[in-house]
């Protein structure tokens, strides 16, 4: 883990305006991680969802009280020291229900969008890259998929493959896949015919190497700041699905759900609906933060900026 | 000088227009030796088809018509795998070094790219030296191998480019406008660089510009390109100080040189109005819309390349020299030339 | 260190110690450096520079055309006899048409491509000259002419893409001059041309000069441009002029090491051949330009000067001083001689 020395001579002297960084010749995810903390906005977002992450895995440790305890006398009461979040309706603890709720949500999000990610990131890939027939053929489908408002999508999908957890994690899904392609396409079709891509073409790169090596990288930064953005879409679309009583079955909690209970108190019991909406609230704004952030980290201009700059 | 290493017969690239109105004639019919060993400048002007003609020798556009035979193998006939392998042996240095390198991967992925896609060294170690061979061959301190093409200036840019093509110790390098971007006084340390290289090496070299002094500098021989054709081809003293076509004239005419006496004195030969496009390429000579001495044949006869000069291989196709070629709509070459042409 | 040298009669523009400084993320960059030169009426000064040595900063300073809050310009530049680093916005807006057209390398980046050429003529002409559209729209047709666009009248409601890139530029030049401008400054206006396009772009430029009396200002990397069309040449590194005179001086007689590299670094077919009898390999500079965040204290060359000897090289600026006897201008002073000075310690033999 030293550092490279600066290299003299003339062929490593410096471009105008561009001074060469000596920068640690450390691993690459340790200098991605370590820019990453460096950048406070991100490493704060970043942290705050790790915290989140850890309270939805352990969430059983956490919770003070059984998410489905039922305390009707205690039914309705304000934040106070023995419930920090209040009660709701039928006297249970929200805290604990926001606990048990955020692994529900959390769920829902990571495995929906990711799906999601995988499968439109390479078809608009392979429909990027190949054009021709390719792009027609995948894109006529994505376009289809597009057509429906996404919500009736979503009922649809849910009505014919029932009510769930895992079929509203499918559900939501099926409803990103073709934003997924569409701006993964887009990129690609931009990185698609830079001089780099067809200079590693003409040293006998195969098509898996230049999707891999050069196209799936440079075309990466929308598609981070899309997954970012989906997954805090993700949150509220498994709301609006448990709303519609087709997501998660009461009585669990999700937050989308306990939202959509709260909304009837607002008037009467803010602290229903107010706790479960910040939940969501802070979750994807974390999300959005640390997805702007690894997008800059990961682009090495930004980079030696990054480094170069302090701070 | 005889043994040729890439050859073109026939040679066409055709882009079809948007909305199937035509095609454009990028190439339209190249017949072209390189000779192995030699540097061969290829010039035009924008749009004549000289990149696509660079593109086209090492199948990176595919050609319309025609072969191309590398040492001996014809690539046209070459399946995808076989073609991959194949290009170990022929490297290309692009214009821009800006959007020539990845911009996230550093110059020893980039310049390693070539030994890993054709396993040529094994090993991370060995591979690791043979970058650092390859970045002092081309005067790169091997010390800037872990850093990213954006901490580099355009001319070490073009260096890191030239290690990449020459990675996979390729005989045929392909320069497209390798200079072009450049400053002046970097533009000469790459051309000093290339001609060491290819002598080093051993290399064939073709090298593309629209730089005729560049052109001049460095090659052996030169082939002058008009809209898809060679033109005329010959030893680089021949082309360059006795030209026969009267576009390579007014091409050597209009290039300034910077010396103010011999500006103020000579005679440039203006063309008349802009290249056509390639998309209605004139009947008979191509450039006889343009040409200052078009006579009779020119719309009728499309001119072969022919002798011309003293020099031995220097052709043009030119009717000035003699009215040899294709005839436009049936009239055989007997008729035209039969007719009086003086 | 000697005076500026008095141009012809009438200097359309003339620069004084005009300084650049831009603050970038490194730091400040000093972009120019002490600028000081004239342009007289019909006369051609061209400055000469690789990429970062100021030359085009020094120009879009003048114009007001960089962005202040990063830009600190000072130093003098008067047109025609009012200075357009003090001016307001709105008069430097108005002094732009009338006083100074602008061609830039990429006509492309020049024109607006949703408007169709006429449109953007009588834009030009209308926005300093209250006319009828039709008069600014007749005239626009006659500028086209001029500039040697074939149907004019037609070539009025076509849009840029339709036309070649030797048209376009035409077209450029054709809005520069519609407001027919004491100074044309052209950067780097042939450089993306082809060169019988390049030929025929400089020749309209001449003639249009003898026609107007335009003074005109050619930016270029082009020392061959530059030996066929310059007055004066100024050159410049790291955003100071290191060597100016006639283009005959510096072309032929260069005394900077700077020009001496430049010009060496030229494919020179007259050049003898080695002893094996290759072609000579072409001289070159080494290394590269500072950056402007951090130049050197002595002169600007310094550290890639092929000759340097002298102490003072590394500590002391050298002053642009007049190194030879100087040759007559072209245009606007016909039997004057101008100077030939350069900003070097370096001096052949002994001290001239």
């Amino acid at each position: 883990m030293t550092a490279v020395p600066t290299p003299g001579g003339i062929p490593a002297a410096p471009a105008p305006g561009e001074p060469m960084v000596a920068r640690p010749a450390r691993p690459r995810w340790r200098e991605t991680l370590g820019l990453l903390v460096r950048d406070r906005t991100a490493a704060t977002a970043g942290l705050v969802l790790l915290i989140i992450i850890v309270v939805a895995i352990f969430d059983e440790t956490f919770a003070s009280q059984g998410p489905n305890e039922q305390d009707i006398p205690g039914r309705l009461q304000p934040p106070s020291w023995s419930h920090p979040f209040g009660t709701d309706d039928l006297g249970r603890d929200i805290l604990s229900r926001v606990i048990l709720g955020a692994s529900v949500s959390l769920k829902v999000g990571f495995l929906s969008v990711g799906l999601a990610l995988v499968v439109g990131t390479l078809i608009g890939l392979f429909a990027g890259f190949y054009g021709r027939w390719v792009d027609d053929a995948l894109m006529r489908i994505m376009d289809v998929l597009f057509a429906f408002p996404a919500v009736l999508l979503a009922i649809a999908i849910l009505a014919i493959r029932g009510p769930g957890t895992s079929n509203t994690i499918i559900a939501i899904a099926v409803v990103y896949v073709p934003i997924f392609a569409r701006v993964t396409r887009a990129s690609v079709l931009g990185v698609r015919e830079e001089v780099y891509v067809r200079a590693s073409r003409s040293i006998g790169a195969s098509d898996f190497r230049l999707l891999t090596r050069h196209v799936l990288p440079n075309a990466a930064p929308p598609i981070i700041v899309q997954t970012s953005i989906s997954l805090a879409f993700a949150v509220l679309a498994e709301a609006a699905l448990s709303f519609l009583g087709l997501g998660t079955q009461p009585p669990n909690p999700s937050w989308g759900l306990m939202l959509a209970e709260g909304n009837e108190f607002i008037n009467r019991a803010w602290w229903l609906a107010f706790f479960p909406g910040m939940a969501i609230v802070v979750t994807v704004l974390c999300f959005n933060l640390l997805g702007d952030g690894l997008r800059d980290v990961l682009d090495p201009r930004q980079r030696t900026l990054m480094a170069g700059g302090g701070r | 000088m005889s043994d040729i290493l890439v050859s073109a017969r026939g040679l066409e690239v055709h882009f079809p227009l948007r909305g199937g109105k035509g095609v454009l004639r990028a190439v339209d019919g190249v017949d072209l030796d390189i000779y192995r060993g030699e540097t061969l400048g290829l010039v035009g002007e924008s749009g004549c088809g000289k990149s696509t003609l660079g593109n086209a020798l090492l199948r990176l556009v595919p050609p319309t018509a025609g072969t191309v035979t590398f040492d001996g193998t014809d690539l046209t006939a070459l399946g995808r795998r076989a073609m991959r392998e194949m290009r170990r042996r022929a490297g290309m240095v692009f214009q821009d070094p800006f959007a020539s390198l990845d911009p996230r991967r550093t110059v020893a992925q980039t310049v390693s790219e070539p030994l890993e896609v054709h396993g040529l060294r094994s090993g991370r170690r060995e591979r690791a030296a043979r970058v650092g061979e390859l970045l002092e061959l081309v005067g790169l301190d091997p010390a800037v191998a872990g850093r990213y093409p954006h901490e580099f200036s355009g001319g070490q840019r073009q260096r890191v480019g030239i290690a990449r093509a020459l990675a996979g110790e390729p005989d045929f390098l392909v320069c497209d406008e390798a200079i072009a971007s450049l400053d002046v006084s970097v533009q000469a340390q790459v051309l000093n660089l290339l001609r060491r290289l290819q002598r080093q090496l051993g290399l064939t070299l073709l090298f593309i510009s629209h730089d005729l002094s560049a052109i001049r500098h460095i090659s052996d021989r030169i082939a002058v390109m008009y809209l898809g054709r060679i033109v005329e081809i010959g030893p680089a003293s021949a082309v360059g100080s006795t030209p026969q076509m009267p576009y390579t004239q007014a091409l050597l005419s209009a290039v300034p040189v910077p010396h103010p006496e011999l500006e103020r004195t000579r005679q440039r030969i203006v063309l008349r109005g802009d290249v056509p496009s390639p998309a209605a390429v004139p009947s008979g000579c191509r450039f006889r819309t343009r040409c200052p001495a078009a006579f009779e044949p020119c719309p009728d006869v499309d001119p072969a390349l022919q002798p011309v000069g003293t020099a031995p291989d220097h052709v043009a196709a030119c009717h000035l020299h003699g009215v040899i070629g294709t005839p436009v709509d049936g009239r055989t070459a007997e008729d035209v030339s039969a007719a009086p042409v003086d | 260190m000697s005076a500026v040298p008095l141009p012809a009669a009438d200097p359309v523009l003339e620069v004084e110690d005009l300084r650049v400084e831009l603050r970038t993320p490194r730091g400040t960059a000093h972009v120019v450096n002490g600028l000081s030169y004239a342009v007289g009426q019909g006369e051609t000064v061209a400055v000469v520079g690789e990429s970062g040595s100021g030359k085009s900063v020094s120009v879009l300073a003048m114009l007001g055309l960089l962005p202040p809050r990063v830009a600190t310009v000072t130093g003098r530049a008067v047109l025609q006899g009012e200075d357009l680093l003090t001016m307001s916005p709105e008069r430097l807006r108005q002094v732009r048409g009338p006083g100074a057209g602008l061609v830039f390398q990429d006509p492309m980046t020049s024109l607006n491509p949703v408007l169709s050429i006429g449109k953007q003529l009588v834009e030009g002409i209308r926005a300093h000259d209250d006319v009828p559209k039709a008069v600014a729209r007749r005239r626009a047709a006659e500028l086209l002419g001029e500039v040697g666009l074939p149907e004019p009248d037609r070539a009025l409601d076509r849009f840029p893409h339709e036309l070649s890139g030797g048209m376009r530029q035409r077209v450029v030049i054709a809005i520069a001059l519609a407001n027919s401008p004491a100074l044309l400054i052209a950067d780097e206006a042939t450089t993306a041309l082809d060169v019988t396009v390049q030929a025929q772009i400089i020749d309209l430029v001449e003639r249009l000069q003898a026609d107007h009396g335009t003074g005109v200002i050619w930016i270029t990397h082009d020392l061959g441009v530059v030996a066929g069309i310059a007055d004066r040449v100024l050159v410049m590194y790291g955003g100071r002029c290191v060597e100016d005179g006639t283009a005959d001086d510096v072309l032929e007689r260069p005394a900077h090491p700077y020009t001496r590299g430049l010009l060496g670094s030229l494919p020179d077919l007259a050049a003898p051949l080695d002893p094996d009898g290759r072609v000579p390999d072409l001289a070159t500079v080494p290394g590269l330009p500072p950056p402007p965040t951090d130049l050197p204290p002595g002169c600007v060359f310094w550290p890639r000067c092929p000759v340097r000897s002298d102490p003072r090289c590394e500590t002391e600026q050298p002053p642009l001083v007049t190194v030879g006897p100087g040759t007559p201008g072209r245009h606007g002073h016909v039997g004057r001689v101008l100077e030939h000075r350069a900003a070097t310690w370096y001096q052949e033999g002994t001290a001239r």
